[in-house]
């Protein structure tokens, strides 16, 4: 059999610059509309996917935004209302601290909600979740840079809008996840308590999985060992 | 064959070495005499504040017979008192030079009271006409004398319902104010310390410590039964252990013996400072607790937070607390800040075995330690007294000399937090802001920093109010052109000689 090879058309460069100002455009645009999720969950969170109004490339580009915030925030926050104790900072801790949950939360609600009837795939409650986060790099980050110029005594706001940032977070991902199943509020809470209690349940057996592969793995070991002084 | 044998005693004596490393590595944590607590509550060892200039046995103290269960000291300028409690006497020295107490006076009771001999003194009190007090333990009373030691007067036991029936009155520690009013510590009495008038008439419970109570036991005790609730612990405030009258007249109480979660949740105080109406008054602005030690673990078999045991009060109000369980002392500032602590359980000079009592005669301290029968002389160190200086310096209002105290202060020990806070405020005093604003950064002093940044951001904007005004102006005007631009753009567009002349080229073309 001849081997058939096929070569890609050769773009021009002029046909590569509007491809790509073209996906710019798209970017753009399903970022702007994360910003109307802000403000609208109920018909934002409608549209995201099954209108077609959000893309990957800007969930992606949110869930940087977070945790970049998460990080950054660190350094930059004044003293009066963070300190950060340098010796014990782990970056990839803090990275994880917002990528594990989040994972979590994706293939548990995505697991449970594909049996009952839910409309969206796994990726549409990734980018549902990921655009849910949107309130808290753009809260945090301002926030961040006013701290700096503030004394204690007028820092009172800080904490309420934190608290504000998350909770505005959590609203979101919950009407989020509605929409994009396309599930009644009743569902929607019930099916909120369900992922949470089938994260936990990820959690537990992954715990069991990693105690069961260290002494898998030091079983192992210690009969190398064992044979070794045998032989 | 050979080789597995050689092969098996060589793990084995790795193996055992490493065992051994193990064992060797947990005695090795050798501690520094004298340490502070950082802002994240880590131990920074310090230079010693404190020196031990001389530590007095019976033979150095000139004494016929060694102490026995001594319990209290008591300085009155040059004067030391010193109870003999198990001898049943109270010996009175003079500190003519520094390292020196020369022993004055034995007393042995005094005369015209009844009786005269004392039964276990446990504290002395001289006020400020000089009429001595003595809390007679076991003669359950506290004699007043004069300078001549004859009898003026005796405080007995309340005569109300003050004190529990079957419970006997033991003044335990007493002090004397100005007025000649007593107030007085007794054993078992959990209601505060007890206030007697200049004539004798008991006037009340000044103080009493806040009770602390577990929730739990408390949910229990709601549902328990009468005879339940008896078997029960009940909550009691617990006993003061020592007081001690400051220069301006406030009263500081300690108590030792406090349940750690109850210091942990900061439900008890270690420390308290009374204030006439006996509510406690102290300044609580330090990173963590006014306890002593943070980590009570069990390091030579010794747990438990630390057992305040008595305070002493310098002149610029720095407190000294004396810890009986690690023998131990803590200094702490007005603002209760950690100033150093040092000390420790042990036979060296400088170490302590059951210390009891601390005094003070100007920056230099004594204490009694009970089971050694033995007064430690401590004089401050040149860092010490830098760090005196530069507080006296800043009280007075003398900052740049305050500055260069604690700059040098900072160059001796350069993990202290207390330099750099005290650099930031002589700045802060003295107007540069901007300087003292990273000395407080430095050691997360929040409120400091905002007190400095809010004159220097008030500074600020007073300098630069035209640049302000200007670029506000600027970011008004600019986006109004842009619309004007744009509008006046649209007209001339929309103008009908050049529609007509778009129309000629159209047709042109």
């Amino acid at each position: 059999m001849a081997k058939t090879r096929t070569y890609q058309k050769e773009e021009s460069k002029e046909e590569k610059r509007a491809r790509r100002r073209e996906w710019f455009a798209h970017w753009g645009k399903t970022m702007k509309f994360g910003f109307y999720c802000l403000t609208h969950p109920l018909d934002g969170f409608w549209k995201l996917t099954h209108e077609h109004r959000g893309s990957y490339a800007a969930a992606n580009t949110i869930l940087f935004l977070a945790i970049f915030t998460r990080i950054i925030k660190l350094k930059y926050t004044s003293f009066l209302f963070l300190n950060v104790y340098w010796e014990d900072v782990n970056i990839f801790l803090y990275i994880a601290s917002i990528l594990f949950p989040l994972s979590l939360w994706v293939v548990g609600n995505w697991a449970l909600t594909t049996l009952f009837d839910g409309k969206g795939r796994l990726g549409d409650v990734y980018m549902g979740t990921c655009y849910g986060m949107l309130p808290y790099p753009v809260i945090q980050l301002p926030l961040m840079i006013v701290s700096n110029f503030v004394t204690i005594e007028e820092g009172q706001f800080y904490s309420v809008l934190s608290v504000l940032s998350l909770v505005w977070c959590l609203i979101l991902i919950i009407c989020g996840m509605g929409q994009i199943h396309a599930y009644s509020a009743g569902k929607t809470i019930l099916f909120t308590i369900a992922s949470i209690a089938a994260v936990l349940v990820m959690i537990f057996l992954l715990m069991i999985f990693f105690s069961m592969v260290t002494q898998g793995i030091g079983y192992f070991i210690s009969l190398g060992r064992e044979l070794m002084y045998r032989m | 064959m050979k080789n597995k044998i050689v092969r098996l005693v060589t793990t084995a004596a790795v193996m055992l070495g490493v065992g051994l490393s193990s064992f060797t590595s947990v005695k090795a944590g050798e501690d520094n005499y004298t340490y502070v607590y950082d802002y994240w509550e880590d131990v920074q060892d310090s230079p010693d504040a404190y020196t031990v200039a001389r530590v007095f046995d019976f033979g150095a103290l000139g004494l016929d017979r060694n102490l026995m269960a001594p319990e209290s000291l008591y300085v009155n300028g040059s004067k030391v008192y010193l109870c003999d409690t198990g001898n049943n006497r109270i010996l009175l020295f003079d500190r003519p030079s520094s390292d020196e107490l020369i022993l004055e006076k034995e007393i042995k009771g005094i005369k015209g009271a009844e009786p005269e001999t004392f039964n276990a003194p446990s504290d002395v009190s001289v006020d400020e006409e000089g009429y001595i007090y003595i809390a007679d333990r076991e003669n359950h009373r506290i004699l007043k004398a004069d300078q001549d030691l004859n009898y003026v007067m005796e405080f007995t036991r309340p005569s109300d319902q003050a004190i529990d029936a079957g419970m006997d009155f033991k003044p335990d520690k007493i002090v004397a104010d100005t007025a000649g009013r007593i107030y007085c510590e007794a054993s078992g009495i959990n209601k505060g310390l007890l206030k007697f008038e200049n004539d004798g008439v008991f006037s009340g419970f000044v103080g009493a410590t806040r009770v602390s109570y577990n929730f739990t036991d408390y949910l229990w005790k709601r549902f328990a039964s009468q005879e339940q609730r008896a078997q029960m612990t009940s909550f009691v405030p617990t006993e003061y252990d020592n007081l001690y009258l400051d220069r301006e007249g406030f009263i500081y109480a300690v108590s030792g013996g406090l349940k750690e979660e109850d210091l942990k949740n900061e439900t008890v105080d270690a420390v308290r400072k009374l204030n006439m109406m006996g509510s406690d008054i102290l300044v609580r602005n330090g990173d963590y607790p006014v306890f002593g030690d943070l980590y009570w673990g069990g390091g030579g078999g010794i747990t438990g937070p630390s057992y305040f045991k008595d305070v002493t009060v310098l002149d610029n109000d720095i407190y000294i607390c004396l810890d009986q369980n690690r023998g131990r002392l803590f200094g702490y500032d007005d603002q209760g800040r950690m100033v150093y602590a040092f000390g420790g359980n042990g036979n060296q000079a400088g170490y302590f075995r059951k210390p009891v009592s601390i005094e003070h005669m100007d920056n230099d301290l004594l204490v009694l330690d009970q089971q050694d029968c033995t007064v430690t002389l401590f004089i401050p160190t040149h860092y010490g007294q830098l760090i005196y200086d530069a507080m006296a310096h800043f009280d007075v209002g003398e900052y740049d000399e305050a500055q260069a105290c604690w700059e040098e202060v900072k160059m001796l020990n350069g993990n202290y937090s207390l330099a750099y806070i005290g650099i930031g405020r002589s700045l802060l005093r003295k107007g540069q802001y901007r300087e003292s604003m990273d000395y407080f950064e430095v050691k997360y002093d929040d409120e400091n920093y905002s007190r400095a940044y809010a004159q220097y951001r008030k500074q600020w904007i007073r300098e630069h109010i035209i640049t302000i005004i200007l670029i506000l102006v600027v970011l008004a005007v600019i986006p109004l052109t842009i619309g004007k631009i744009f509008a006046l753009k649209e007209e001339i567009d929309n103008a009908d000689i050049f529609k007509l002349r778009r129309r000629q080229e159209n047709q042109t073309e």
